[in-house]
């Protein structure tokens, strides 16, 4: 093309590169919340005996990571504009299906291709239906929510299944080098999130249909495999959660577990600073956004806050911290 | 005007800093009652944010100097700005769709009976507004079901109701056709014998010859002078906003194209409503314009060949060869693009870098295998599209939101241009865009029909057609309905096409 047209226009005056306040800006952005969670620390780090010591930090980590999977999902899917409001449920049911699978005699193992396959099915389902048949994500969500929620309770016959042979237990309790699997597996999910969103078309594509829809099609994207995807991998990883909590606990219980996971993952995107409409938004930013929730609960229970005040603190530290993030973008526009 | 000696406003000394941008300079303007002031300036000239500062909505710089009937005054913000008389329209109008015509009218200030909100007499009120601005709607109407020319209406009726002496207009014909635009004009020339004053914004050189008394022209953030009416002309005015000479601003320099090659052929499209049997051919080479009203159906067709519309019927062939267009991406793998109208709407991801934005379609064609971005070809290919093109950016990682419209345009451009097209559709290809860009872009659309492209222009301009088209179809009511230059004998003129385009010409064109 450039040979086509070269030379068409010269001589123009450019504008001059970012500033000094302007790189300062851009890194404000890209940190993000990054601000916040260091302070967390060192609140915590200063008020709390124990904060800050290896077995805390394995600790955090651990209660992080499953969060972190959901989370990582929940990103693609926000990034599209859309929201899944199911993955708690999915969680659940896939959980059911894991435990079920691992008691097979001799092939217990299958438990975790059950469980990622029945994440990957429900959401491809959720998908299928927003992309194909044009609903509104947060309506067939809320939808799977529900019906999900009672598939698993359907599955384990409401009860809770246990399975205290586990042959995949290490993924929940074991660790290499001292670092949990759970961990190192939520690492796994965060890296190649950022890859896919940052190192291939699919991720160019992803922000394209969040950003905006109709450009994207008239781009020749099909805007329906991008949809289909990220509600796919929002199922897959919401799979790959239930393997993590049924290898923690050797049990699923499908009434119970990854009860309102879903507030947790869709808080700790938007505390990445990713934005509700789409387009706009990061992987790491969600990484951030897990950890100030996982520091936020432990340091509240090093602390002795009863479990009450520490919904009521979480919440105003999620609105606060939004808030903040407003402020400080809408001082750095004009 | 009987009150020459004190203008109604007058701006002195206004100057605007942000942070690193000087935006205005020492500006001044000078406006009387009754008058249609006109305010020129290519994009970025500070039109705008002397605007702003009049409406309140920016603070000027310390120094500067507003009068209003003689008296100093300073506009703190928008309701001082309104308490001054002062009102503007915007090109995005600010109405709420889903009330009526006199809650608009009152939006803010409703008033009360009993604390309730009596709607029977601010109906009554905005019933008297409505029927001086000619409007053939009643108050009570639902805002959402007004056409783009009765929403501004309602605009208009507001402005008069708070008792606005001073209307400031920011290109309010663009969304119009021109019978709407006719209309609106006899308004704002009734609206100047009532004895306001109109600063009136617009790109268009016509609308500014049709109403203006006296033209200021911004450039660069500074005041380049003031015309009276009899001193107008075009040249002096493109002079005095480029500081340059724009002769030759169209160009049209390709070699007459080859007859021979056609390289789209799109036979009888139609929807059975918005576009009826249309067929045309695009040689290679070649820049054929479609001209006509808006609401004749250019975009309609437009879309429809290019897969974003569904169609009833029709046909297309690219080079001989019938495809089968139902998505963009079956037109785009064909080499057919499209440039939409409506850049911020269906064009670009504003919350992008250029460097994404030029390189979205691009790069699914130049990925590794499983799809992974060749990151270094996409920065060597964003930089080039940067420097041949002319887009006047620091730094390809910056959003392309806060470009502005002429380099938007050359982003989306050259998105386009990097899939190698070998037709390309261009709806409104300068539209919203400075004059600067506008003849860049000639220049561009020029050096492509030199390569081979066969290009499509459909433009509202009529200069533009004229100036740019080897070959011109014309459009009225979702029917080609008249081909001018080529070989059909007639030349290609303004007077002609507006003939054919209003209907007071019909040759109904030999289906092809």
């Amino acid at each position: 093309m450039s040979t086509q047209v070269s030379g068409v226009v010269a001589n123009l005056p450019q504008t001059p590169a970012p500033s000094a306040t302007e790189r300062l800006r851009q890194l404000m952005r890209s940190v993000g919340m990054l601000p916040v969670l260091i302070l967390l620390c060192i609140g915590f780090g200063t008020l709390a005996d124990g904060f800050f010591s290896l077995q805390n930090a394995s600790i955090v980590a651990q209660q992080a990571s499953i969060n972190v999977v959901l989370a990582a999902g929940m990103t693609f899917v926000i990034l599209t504009g859309g929201i899944d409001l199911s993955v708690g449920s999915i969680l659940a049911a896939a959980a059911v299906v894991t435990m079920l699978a691992s008691n097979i005699p001799g092939a217990g193992m299958l438990g975790v291709a059950a469980g990622l396959l029945a994440g990957l099915a429900c959401g491809l389902v959720n998908g299928g239906l927003i992309a194909f048949v044009r609903l509104p994500p947060f309506i067939v969500t809320l939808g799977a929510l529900t019906a999900m929620r009672g598939v698993a309770r359907l599955l384990g016959d409401d009860k809770t299944i246990f399975n205290p042979d586990l042959p995949f237990a290490f993924i929940g309790n074991g660790a290499v080098l001292g670092v949990p699997w759970l961990v190192i597996i939520a690492a796994a999910v965060v890296l190649l999130s950022w890859f896919i969103l940052r190192r291939t078309v699919l991720g160019v594509q992803i922000y394209s249909v969040g950003g905006n829809p109709e450009a994207a099609r008239l781009s020749g994207i099909k805007v329906w495999k991008v949809l289909l995807f990220v509600y796919a991998m929002s199922g897959l990883l919401s799979g790959l959660g239930a393997v993590m909590t049924s290898a923690r606990l050797f049990a699923a219980n499908g009434l119970q577990l990854g009860q309102s996971y879903e507030l947790d993952a869709i808080a700790a995107v938007i505390l990445g600073g990713t934005s509700f409409v789409g387009g706009v938004g990061s992987i790491v930013g969600t990484l951030i956004g897990a950890l100030i929730i996982a520091v936020l609960s432990n340091g509240l229970v090093l602390l002795g806050v009863s479990d009450i005040w520490q919904y009521i603190v979480k919440g105003l530290v999620i609105i606060g911290a939004v808030a903040l993030d407003r402020y400080r973008q809408s001082g750095a526009r004009t | 005007m009987s009150n020459d000696a004190c203008p109604i406003l007058e701006m002195r000394h206004i100057s605007k800093t942000f942070p690193g941008v000087k935006a205005l300079k020492d500006v001044q303007l000078s406006i009387r009652a009754g008058e249609i002031h006109s305010l020129m300036g290519e994009n970025g000239a500070g039109k705008s944010t002397l605007m702003k500062i009049l409406s309140g909505a920016y603070v000027p710089d310390a120094g500067a100097e507003i009068r209003v009937d003689g008296k100093a005054v300073t506009i703190e913000g928008p309701l001082s700005a309104k308490a001054l008389g002062i009102a503007v329209i915007y090109q995005e109008l600010s109405l709420c769709p889903n009330l009526s015509v006199a809650e608009n009218i009152y939006l803010g200030r409703e008033l009360r009976r009993h604390g309730l909100v009596d709607r029977k007499a601010m109906q009554a009120a905005c019933a008297g507004i409505l029927r001086r601005l000619g409007a053939s709607f009643g108050p009570a109407t639902e805002v959402a079901s007004l056409s783009i020319a009765e929403r501004q209406l309602v605009e208009i009726a507001r402005a008069l109701h708070a008792e606005a002496r001073i209307l400031v207009m920011d290109e309010p014909t663009t969304p119009l056709s021109s019978r709407e635009t006719d209309r609106l004009f006899a308004l704002i020339r009734q609206l100047r014998t009532d004895g306001l004053a109109i600063i009136y914004i617009s790109h268009r050189m016509s609308e500014i010859y049709d109403l203006s008394d006296r033209v200021s022209v911004l450039r660069d953030g500074t005041y380049v002078g003031t015309l009276e009416r009899a001193a107008l002309s075009a040249e002096s005015l493109v002079q005095m906003m480029v500081g340059r000479d724009l002769s030759g601003f169209y160009t049209k320099e390709h070699a007459t194209y080859d007859p021979g090659r056609v390289v789209l052929a799109a036979r009888h499209i139609g929807d059975g409503k918005r576009v009826r049997d249309c067929s045309f051919d695009v040689h290679a080479g070649e820049v054929l314009g479609i001209a006509g009203l808006v609401g004749a159906g250019r975009t309609e067709l437009a879309r429809m060949v290019f897969g974003a519309d569904p169609r009833s019927s029709g046909e297309i062939h690219i080079d001989g060869v019938p495809v089968d267009v139902r998505t963009p991406l079956d037109a785009i793998r064909a080499g057919l693009v499209y440039l939409t109208e409506d850049r911020k709407a269906q064009g670009l991801f504003l919350d992008m870098s250029v460097r994404d934005n030029i390189n979205v379609c691009a790069c699914s064609l130049d990925a590794h295998p499983g799809g992974l971005l060749d990151r270094a070809r996409g920065k060597a290919r964003a930089a080039a599209a940067i420097a041949s093109l002319g887009i006047r950016v620091g730094d390809g990682r910056r959003n392309v939101g806060a470009l502005s419209g002429g380099n938007q345009q050359k982003v989306l451009l050259s998105r386009l241009l990097e899939i190698k097209p070998r037709v390309l559709i261009l709806d409104e290809p300068t539209r919203g865009v400075d004059i600067g860009a506008k003849s860049e872009i000639y220049r561009i659309i020029n050096a492509l029909a030199q390569s081979g492209v066969a290009i499509v222009v459909i433009s509202s301009e009529l200069p533009e057609i004229v100036g740019t088209a080897d070959r011109v179809l014309v459009m009225r009511e979702g029917e080609l309905v008249a081909e001018l230059g080529g070989h059909s004998g007639e030349p290609i003129e303004q007077a002609t096409i507006i003939e054919y385009a209003t209907g007071a010409r019909q040759t109904l064109l030999a289906a092809a």
